[in-house]
């Protein structure tokens, strides 16, 4: 048995040095010398600001928006530290509602939404990913037809010509990787720059 | 379901398959201690290593010793991450002033990452500072891994060698393995990682102004080089709560697809060299063919029940074709995240892109199954390997018993000794299992925790100890696990997972290498074909069923009828 001591104590500061200093601090030089927009986290300035990050999605409210889906992030209570309280988009503490299907919490809220949006948009169906949660609750994307779904909304609070802001959506839309790989998906905040920047020019 | 969705999985299968044989011929030159094209860098590093530990690397070891080695470190890696995580406070690189961990906590999340786990029942982001997410979880990520591999080549030797007394050295195992297979990987695929999108920092979080006027804190890290190992190696933690469905972790369809293929791509390779190993490259692709049939099943199950959604939502004015979205991110879909989900388990990593608490009561009981049948199918790295061997040893002692002969497998003879040993170490796991979730379904403790009510709270529980003793460390996260009574049984349960498994594995294979190599003849069960196939994946099934099919049915099973009953809870 003490014949193994030494082994095990070397062993593991010598693997603790080379797996968990050496490596990810040559990893963290490598990334920050030759991707430094990405390994920064992808923010993006507008006006010299830092407004975002095109990987994190944001929580828009107004009408005037293209909104993402419904967002399950909570935040310490301000009043009372053990308990949570709902904060959409929280991107410093991620997850997902964790409601299974027969939650009577998960039918209700869904009821409910869609309820909300059909009456912004009768005779479309609701696209199922505007009313349920992400699994990050941070989900930068949302489908191609959830993003039409909102163009009248969009284009009523905006003044601008229906198919003006549809063409937006248009050129927004990323498709599948190499036609295959992924679904096809339009990243919110990224459209709603593009909004931004049609108003303002 | 759609034919780009199986196009999808009919692409992972083939590159899978593509990468197994290049894979196993290296790791089995690693191993065998052969030159290969970056021995010129790393061989100084390995030999450096052996030195400062005073490790003779021609010496080998007996089983038992082979056993304490392993222990040995796993304990002394166990001391040194707890410790880190009670003293980060005071401890440098922890620019949001992580406070100090619980000791329970501390307890849980050691055991979790020296046994492979990687379970957290803490929210990473809030928890911990960047020196525990580098010189704590990300060495363990490594060494969790290299151990498991090393332990399969131990059982792989018991195989192939002779009338011998030692199945090799435990120290020379799992450093090459670590500087030769990992560390190499890690750095090229990392860095696509990078250039995809996930960030490699030290930064404090950073606080924006959102583009509606919001204020938004965007968590940080060195999340790249965590992230790779996190899936190479079989590991599953998070960097952050939401794991690989998190953008930061996993960012896009690319970054998806490389981390599903870094997680079998060791267990797929381990059959290979298996296969080098006993000079029968055909013996590998058969164990592999057991592990895909299982594969395909689960899969195609698991992605059926999410496209088809939830019938509950059925009546109301939303588009039913995208399926069952709860739980899941857009960039993946319905396709990628059923492959995930079934990847994830059925290899032990857990990691996740989709919320299992928020699958469909059958589309959530395929991780489940997964677990419960050991984590065989490709499985974690080298667990998978030596508990699909176990099986095998059961299934060619059932083959014995038919034919009324003594049973051998790649012309060992397996008695009552190695049999005895293989059920001991498969009956270990539903033990913990079910014996823990009986305990805790019962009990205010245990109940406590839950946040689904009905059905799905029995899941709750029973998904955790499942998930804990198959070292999975995926959830049906709902679970408010960060509790002393949830900490400490899902660390014991980890235990027991991890090494009552291994010791008896273990003895198999010191029993196995001192035995003779008995000659082919006319009575030789061939190894190699489609029935040695058939009955091994059909042993596993039944055992699988007769110890599970009960507790299934109390969790999944009523609530899918439930759930096509309109009820509710």
């Amino acid at each position: 048995m003490l014949q193994h001591i030494r082994p095990a104590v070397t062993m593991i500061v010598a693997m603790t040095i080379l797996t968990g200093i050496a490596y990810p601090l040559a990893m963290f030089g490598l990334a920050q010398g030759i991707f430094p927009h990405q390994a920064n986290g992808s923010l993006i300035v507008r006006d010299g600001k830092v407004i975002g990050s095109s990987l994190i999605g944001q929580n828009f409210t107004g009408e005037n928006w293209f909104q993402g889906r419904p967002s399950a992030t909570t935040d310490t209570d301000p009043s009372d530290s053990t308990k949570t309280v709902p904060a959409p988009y929280n991107a410093a503490n991620s997850g997902g509602s964790n409601l299974g299907p027969t939650s009577k919490a998960l039918v209700d809220r869904v009821t409910g939404d869609a309820a909300k949006l059909a009456a912004e948009n009768p005779g479309t169906p609701v696209p199922m990913d505007l009313v349920t949660t992400s699994a990050s609750g941070l989900d930068p994307d949302i489908s191609p037809a959830a993003a039409l779904f909102q163009v009248p909304r969009v284009a009523r609070a905006r003044n601008l010509p229906e198919d003006r802001v549809r063409q937006l959506v248009q050129d927004h839309i990323t498709g599948r990787l190499a036609g295959l790989i992924g679904e096809p998906h339009v990243n919110v905040l990224e459209l709603n720059l593009a909004l931004d920047a049609l108003a303002r020019g | 379901m759609t034919i780009n969705g199986w196009l999808q999985i009919a692409l992972y299968c083939v590159l899978l398959v593509l990468i197994t044989a290049p894979l196993g011929a290296y790791m089995t030159r690693v191993f065998a201690g052969q030159r290969t094209p970056l021995s010129l860098v790393i061989r100084p590093i390995e030999r450096g290593l052996y030195k400062l530990s005073g490790v003779d690397e021609n010496e080998e070891q007996h089983w038992v010793t082979y056993a304490i080695a392993m222990l040995a470190f796993s304990f002394a890696g166990f001391v040194v991450l707890y410790a880190l995580q009670r003293l980060q406070n005071v401890l440098p690189l922890n620019p949001q002033h992580q406070d100090a961990v619980s000791p329970d906590l501390a307890f849980n999340t050691s055991v979790s990452f020296i046994t492979n786990t990687n379970w957290q029942s803490y929210v990473p982001e809030t928890t911990f500072g960047y020196l525990v997410q580098m010189a704590g979880l990300t060495v363990h990520n490594f060494l969790s891994a290299a151990t498991g591999i090393a332990l399969a080549l131990a059982l792989i030797r018991g195989f192939t060698r002779r009338s011998a007394k030692t199945v090799g050295n435990f120290w020379v195992d799992m450093t090459r393995c670590t500087l030769y297979i990992l560390m190499p990987i890690c750095i090229v695929v990392g860095l696509v990682m990078v250039w995809q999108g996930v960030p490699d920092n030290l930064s404090a979080y950073t606080e924006v102004t959102t583009l509606e006027g919001g204020k938004q804190l965007i968590a940080q890290g060195p999340v790249a080089s965590q992230e790779v190992i996190k899936m190479l190696g079989t590991n599953g933690g998070g960097f952050f709560n939401a794991n690989s469905a998190h953008p930061f972790e996993n960012p896009t369809a690319l970054t998806n697809l490389i981390q599903i293929l870094l997680i079998f791509s060791i267990g797929a390779a381990l059959t290979n060299v298996f296969g080098r190993m006993i000079g029968d490259q055909r013996q590998g692709w058969a164990i592999f063919a057991v592990m895909a049939v299982l594969f395909l099943v689960g899969t195609t199950v698991l992605y059926w029940s999410e496209a088809a959604g939830n019938p509950l939502l059925a009546h109301l004015p939303v588009d039913q074709f995208a399926g069952n979205m709860e739980g899941k991110e857009v960039r993946f879909g319905i396709a990628n995240s059923s492959l995930f989900a079934t990847v994830t388990t059925d290899a032990s990593c857990g990691a996740v892109n989709t919320m299992h608490d928020s699958l469909t009561p059958l589309g959530g009981m395929i991780p489940m199954i997964n677990i419960m049948l050991g984590e065989i199918i490709f499985g974690g790295v080298g667990s998978g390997l030596y508990g699909m061997l176990l099986f095998v040893i059961v299934a060619m002692f059932v083959a014995g018993l038919m034919v009324g002969r003594t049973p051998e497998y790649l012309g060992k003879k397996l008695e009552a000794k190695e049999v005895k040993m293989a059920m001991l170490a498969i009956l270990v796991l539903p033990l913990s299992m079910l014996g823990f979730t009986a305990v805790a379904v019962v009990i205010d403790p245990g109940t406590s925790a839950l946040a689904n009510a009905g059905p799905h709270g029995f899941s709750e529980a029973l998904y955790a100890y499942v998930s804990a003793t198959g070292n999975n460390g995926s959830a049906f996260a709902g679970l408010s696990a960060n509790v002393p009574f949830w900490n400490s049984t899902l660390g014991l349960a980890m235990f027991i997972g991890r090494f009552l498994m291994i010791i008896p594995m273990l003895a198999i294979a010191g029993s196995l290498a001192a035995k003779k190599i008995v000659p082919i003849s006319a009575g030789t069960f061939p190894t190699d074909g489609g029935l040695f196939v058939g009955l091994v994946v059909g042993v596993i099934l039944i055992t699988g069923g007769l110890t599970f099919l009960p507790s299934l049915a109390l969790g999944p099973i009523v609530e899918h009828l439930s759930m096509h009953a309109g009820a509710t809870f």
